[in-house]
């Protein structure tokens, strides 16, 4: 049962790395919006202002004395240099001739209308530029003609400005994933913390817990859960029945077994042959031994059924010593042992006052049992800091030599029993009705040397 | 300063038409000035320069005195021929200074400067530099300067407004007696001219009345200097104002007025040239450059006066000519020769 379970792997771990995973995609993604945005941006307003220009400048075109002619404007060409520190170059120029300007400037590959422009991302003199073209159809002598107007303007503006917009994007993008990255780790500890929780709860139970679990736990866990309470269900349902068919049977044993007894017993009077009588006596052990088996085995059941839904009321150990003392003091005179109880105090425990009478009974049963004709048994209460203790001495010679552990698992009896009947089961139900109420029994050498000193150690009320 | 009268144009229109189809083998480029300093036998550092060369040697010396061992070559030119020797004919210098602000900012734009990064850049004013490319290491007022002995009994102009009522008041007594670059010929005129029409309608109003004042024209500071001290002519407009206090021996016959409404400053700057044999070393000699103009404290053999950091918020007088892109307009071809028609219909009137 308690081998180590295969793993397949951490649902934590898991979690988490698919949580981190998908927020480094998301903060790689986020860099390269931004910074894409921010490159449009930046080429839009580049744009725009080279187009303010060449309009400028278009607007200074005229038609003089038969022959055109243009008037750059100062604001034309400074107002590139206020945006950046860029090199500036323009022409201007019909369909045939260049006016002004640049000559060299390369020419725009699309085609533009009167009236538009085009901008085209060019090299020049071994430097990228941006360059608009603008087109306008004037009239000259009554024919049309063309004038385009270039200006271009070198990028490292733009490109200092998009390494500025990149660095932050990339301190966005890394903000971001650090942020993602907590939360992952917040989120992936508490969805599981419920399944902790669970397991806690169950392993902290103790054995004979076998109620269903009822704290309330996340709906995905529901199935587990309830196939898990169906599941002790079960099992307690069929430990009940096993408890139940051993009661039932040993209730059943032991009745016809009354009367079988009663049957020897009188036939026993009738009969006079020695060798018959012997027999009949050995069958009377027989039916004595099966009935006290029947019986212990009814207790333990009944202590079993017991601990399962354990009572929990006040109960005075010195009464109830007092008392069992008292109804075992026949059983004690037919054997001539002087049966003392002695009581200090009241002390107070919590508990099913049935199940602690049954266990100091076996307690004292056994004293009773081994103990030599005319000894003394000697039986006391005592509170002791927060320990009540109810304890049981004898001068039946103790357990010298025997592995008291041993003695208190079931049917298990020590060397000491053979002439006496029993089952080997008084002890165990002794042991496990004390640790029901959370306390231990003890077994030592009483203080004289002459026998055993039992005692049921219980935490006080 | 010396720009010559034809080169000037000639270099603006080819260097925007020609710098592929100039032919390798064209005539070199003009040099006023070439002088060595420092060990005869180390591989000199090559500074193309518009700067006289009397005017840095102090600087020069004081390098040399850090750095033993190296040598200067120093070549002084027009800014013109600057921008020849530099886009045309691919000489091989690694430093190019110049007063031409808008040509630096060309030739930077262009792609024939290397960056240049220090620590010292750092006391560089924003408006001083341009692409790590640019590096300025002076300012020098547009001034107008002043005959006091023609203004007997006149209050001096302040800015360009009063100019503009005293030419009114006393047109007979101006007449004939005004100067100014002839903004044709000269690159720094040009570049003064310009940015004055860009920055306030008042300018053209003196030109026109300056040029029914029958204005007369002048290829360079220098000359305007000197004709004002010899009181040939009674106010030059728009003069080099660091050349005129340079000119400490005709201190007491000029004034010079840093016009109150706003005044231009020229940025004489430095480039690190593309064809540069020793980039390190010329990085170096910028920074010298950068150290002497604007840290503290003031080194002695710095030429130039230090106008203190304007601060663009303020609204001070003086103006810092604005590096960048925009300089490019105004050396566009049809610009200059629109600016030229327009200034010369308003400057000649007759
Ligand atoms: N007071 C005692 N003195 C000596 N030996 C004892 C004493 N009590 C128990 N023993 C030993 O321990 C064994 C186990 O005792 P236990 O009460 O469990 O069984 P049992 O007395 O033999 O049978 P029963 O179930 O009828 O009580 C006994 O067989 C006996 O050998
Ligand atoms: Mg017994």
């Amino acid at each position: 049962m308690n081998e180590p379970l295969q793993t397949s792997g951490s649902l934590r771990r898991r979690l988490m790395l698919q949580l981190v995973g998908s927020a480094a995609f998301l903060a790689t993604l986020l860099f390269f919006v931004v910074l894409g945005f921010a490159r449009d941006v930046a080429q839009q307003t580049h744009d725009s202002i080279l187009l303010a220009s060449a309009t400028s400048i278009m607007d200074s075109v005229s038609v003089q004395a038969d022959e055109i002619t243009v008037d750059i404007p100062y604001a034309a060409l400074s107002m590139l240099g206020n945006v950046s520190n860029d090199r500036v170059f323009y022409r201007v120029s019909t369909r045939d001739d260049v006016l002004t300007g640049y000559e060299n400037l390369p020419t725009t590959s699309q085609s533009v209308r009167s009236g538009h422009s085009a901008f085209d991302t060019l090299t020049y003199k071994g430097d990228s530029i941006r360059m608009v073209t603008s087109l306008r159809r004037l009239s000259l002598n009554g024919a049309p003609a063309d004038i385009i107007i270039s200006v271009a303007q070198t990028r490292e503006g733009q490109a200092a400005q998009l390494a500025q917009l990149s660095r932050s994007a990339m301190q966005l993008g890394l903000g971001f994933f650090l942020v993602a990255t907590i939360l992952a780790i917040w989120a992936a500890q508490s969805s599981i913390r419920p399944l902790k929780q669970l397991t806690e709860a169950v392993s902290r139970r103790g054995p004979k817990d076998l109620r269903p679990v009822q704290r309330p736990v996340p709906s995905e866990m529901i199935p587990l859960v309830s196939s898990l309470n169906r599941f002790i269900g079960r099992l307690r349902v069929s430990l009940t029945r096993s408890e139940d068919f051993i009661a039932e049977a040993a209730h059943r044993v032991r009745t016809p077994l009354a009367t079988v007894r009663t049957q020897a017993e009188i036939t026993l009077r009738r009969v006079d042959r020695a060798e018959n009588r012997a027999s009949l006596r050995e069958m009377i052990r027989a039916i004595d031994e099966s009935s006290r088996a029947a019986g212990q085995l009814l207790d333990h059941a009944m202590v079993t059924f017991r601990i399962d839904s354990l009572e929990r009321k006040a109960i005075d150990l010195t009464e109830l010593g007092r008392e069992l003392v008292d109804r075992l003091q026949p059983i004690a005179e037919l054997k001539d042992i002087d049966l003392h109880f002695f009581g200090s105090g009241n002390p107070k425990i919590t508990g099913d006052a049935i199940l602690i009478q049954n266990a100091v009974r076996n307690i004292l049963d056994n004293a009773i049992k081994y103990s030599p004709n005319e000894s003394a048994i000697q039986v006391s209460t005592r509170q002791n800091g927060n320990t009540a203790r109810i304890q049981v001495e004898d001068e039946a010679g103790g357990f010298v030599g025997m592995d008291t552990d041993a003695l208190t698992q079931r049917f298990t009896r020590g060397e000491n029993a053979a002439g006496t009947i029993g089952s080997g089961l008084g002890l165990t139900i002794a042991r496990e009705v004390v640790e029901a109420h959370g306390g231990v029994l003890i077994i030592e050498t009483s203080k004289t040397g002459t026998g055993a000193c039992v005692s049921l150690c219980f935490p006080l009320h | 300063m010396r720009i010559s009268l034809f080169s000037f144009a000639l270099i603006l229109s080819s260097v925007f038409s020609a710098v592929l189809t100039m032919p390798t083998t064209s005539r070199a480029f003009e040099v006023e000035e070439n002088r060595y300093f420092g060990p005869k036998d180390s591989d000199a550092l090559k500074i193309l320069s518009t700067t006289d060369t009397d005017l840095l040697a102090p600087l020069i010396g004081s390098f040399l005195a850090l750095n033993p061992g190296v040598a200067i070559d120093y070549t002084s030119v027009s800014s013109a021929e600057l921008m020849k020797a530099v886009m045309l004919e691919g000489a091989e210098f690694d430093l190019a200074l110049s007063s031409a602000m808008d040509l630096q900012v060309k030739l930077a734009n262009d792609g024939y400067t290397l960056a240049h990064y220090s620590d010292l850049i750092d006391l560089v004013p924003t408006w001083g530099t341009w692409r790590n490319h640019v590096f300025a290491f002076s300012q020098e007022p547009a001034s107008i300067v002043i005959s006091p002995a023609a203004f007997a009994g006149l209050e001096l102009p302040r800015s360009r407004q009063e100019l503009i009522s005293l030419l009114r008041k006393h047109p007979d007594r101006f007449r004939g007696r005004i100067g100014t670059y002839d903004v044709r010929n000269s690159g720094l005129g040009y570049l003064f001219a310009t940015q004055d029409a860009r920055t306030s309608e008042s300018y053209w109003r003196l030109m026109e009345i300056m040029g029914g004042l029958k204005i007369r024209l002048f290829c360079c500071s220098g000359d305007m200097i000197e004709n004002v001290a010899r009181g040939d002519i009674a106010v030059a407009y728009n003069v080099l104002g660091s050349y005129a206090r340079a000119r400490k021996d005709l201190a007491s016959r000029i004034t010079i007025v840093e016009p109150e409404d706003y005044t231009n400053m020229m940025l004489r700057t430095a480039v690190v040239l593309r064809t540069a044999k020793h980039p390190k070393l010329a990085g170096a000699f910028i920074d010298h450059l950068l150290r002497a103009a604007w840290d503290t404290p003031d080194v002695p053999e710095y030429p130039f006066h230090r106008y203190p950091i304007s601060d663009e918020a303020q609204n001070a007088p003086f103006r810092p000519i604005q590096m960048g892109p925009g300089l490019l307009v105004f050396l566009d071809h049809l610009k200059r020769k629109r600016f030229l028609a327009e200034w010369h219909s308003t400057v000649q009137q007759n």
